[in-house]
């Protein structure tokens, strides 16, 4: 799906049919595709550190036949804030969105706190929910233990 | 704000005009505190306690009493259905069939705000794990404002176990709200933890003095807030061992501080204030347990809208 043409530039084959996500955090497309549980049939490409205009350095993924769930794209503003997605059908741009992140999480992570009711086995059913202090440094706030989870923390949690 | 079928979950949800409401509604509950009322005839007050307690469940229990109310609840966990796995949602979402409001104590830190999710009657938070106490709160800076005739410009010592005490986190806050210069006095070890001093600092711009010596600032304070170790919030023994009996109060140690000094503590008290001490003038803290009827009682009475 990929070549380097004789400048160098990496270029990376279009979709027909599927999800792009660009203007990805430039390293964290990995973790991009770990959040989206991409199974090991589907067909994607990767390109890492690539050049951009706006972010110099960026990530882009391409997924064939791929197309987000609201869940899967509340997780993934958790982890590329800013991203764009271009939803693809026909080998042609049918939506684009830019991934932000909302006022308040559900359901994508729960509170590292042991302590906290909404932490994995204390209270059953409960949906976590969270409040996003800042997007950049990321800080969020649990609704129930007011708990302050950093980048690193929802990272190691997604 | 309009307290009535309102919860009250966290103080930070409250702003200081409304606890100068509460304060108000509390004056003219204090000589009902004692002969009683029937503000709330044929109310029904639920305290769902999965922790032991003896001032906060038998305070809000006098509180309902003195308003002319009834009451229910459990003492503890076992009592309840939770032993059988119920959720804290569900056990709500029955207790609001027999009951007009609810009380809940938790262990889990968040547990109160859950039950407010869930149920369509008032919830008041009576202490969920280190989290948060604000009744507690409410009721300390009351006796403050009672025994000082002020709470703006004094200076207040929060002292010993800084660190998991929820009532000191919870006192944190509006101390600076109110104007009180605070002096966090602790172990090391106990201090109080960093968010709560950065924000006293960024949202108050009070003065905060973080020290592990009583006798340097104790000729200055006006009240001081002694605390229990929270030997039950502890991980391990171990981290317990090292603190215990690390600090306490006795009439040689009240010696330099001021003669009008208003000594608190939200008790139980285990070895941080000597019995001694109990005939010293400058204790108040069983009068401060009084004053957790006459507060309740007003959060009550709001919440089922029967003041305003």
């Amino acid at each position: 799906m990929t070549m380097t043409p004789p400048s160098g530039e990496m270029i990376v084959q279009k979709i027909g049919n599927g999800t792009v996500i660009d203007h990805v955090t430039a390293g964290r497309g990995l973790l991009c595709l770990r959040i989206l549980n991409i199974p090991s049939t589907t067909q994607f490409v990767l390109a890492s550190n690539v050049s951009s205009k706006r972010m110099r350095r960026k990530d882009i993924i391409k997924i064939e036949d791929k197309f987000l769930s609201k869940k899967e794209f509340d997780r993934l503003a958790l982890v590329a804030p800013r991203a764009t997605i271009n939803i693809i059908r026909d080998g042609k741009v049918a939506e684009k969105r830019v991934v932000e992140l909302p006022k308040t999480i559900r359901g994508v992570i729960s509170c590292n706190n042991p302590a906290c009711v909404a932490f994995p086995r204390n209270e059953r059913f409960l949906e976590p929910r969270f409040t996003v202090e800042t997007d950049d440094p990321l800080l969020i706030k649990c609704d129930f233990c007011d708990h302050e989870l950093s980048r690193k923390d929802v990272d190691e949690l997604l | 704000m309009g307290f009535a079928g309102s919860d009250f979950i966290s103080i930070n949800d409250f702003s200081k005009a409304d606890l100068e409401h509460v304060f108000k509604v509390a004056d003219r509950m204090l000589p009902l505190a004692r002969k009683g009322s029937s503000i709330c005839k044929n109310k029904v007050l639920a305290t769902l306690f999965y922790e032991p307690s003896t001032r906060t469940r038998l305070s809000f229990q006098t509180a309902m009493l003195r308003l002319g109310g009834r009451r229910i609840g459990f003492s503890s966990g076992a009592e309840s259905s939770s032993m059988k796995g119920e959720t804290i949602a569900d056990t709500v979402r029955t207790i609001e069939q027999y009951s007009d409001i609810i009380v809940i104590r938790h262990p889990s830190e968040g547990a109160a705000r859950v039950a407010a999710d869930y149920a369509s009657i008032p919830v008041i938070n009576a202490g969920d794990g280190s989290h948060q106490h604000p009744t507690q709160t409410v009721l300390d800076l009351y006796t403050i404002l009672k025994e000082k005739g002020k709470i703006k410009g004094l200076n207040v010592g929060l002292y010993g176990d800084l660190k998991y005490g929820r009532t000191v986190h919870s006192l944190l806050g509006t101390l600076g709200l109110f104007g009180a210069n605070v002096f966090c006095v602790s172990p090391q070890g106990l201090e109080m933890p960093v968010h709560f001093v950065k924000e006293f600092k960024e949202k108050h711009g009070g003065d905060l003095v973080e020290t592990s010596s009583l006798d340097t600032v104790l000729p200055q304070l006006d009240v001081l807030y002694a605390t229990r170790i929270q030997k039950e919030r502890f991980p391990d023994e171990k981290e317990f061992l090292k603190v215990k009996g690390t600090y306490s109060l006795d009439s040689f140690a009240l010696s330099r501080a001021k003669d009008d000094l208003v000594l608190l503590h939200p008790l139980p008290r285990v070895d941080e204030i000597s019995y001694e001490l109990d005939a010293d003038p400058r204790s108040r803290f069983f009068k401060q347990v009084f004053y957790g009827v006459p507060t309740r009682m007003a959060l009550i009475a709001l919440l089922l809208g029967k003041v305003k």
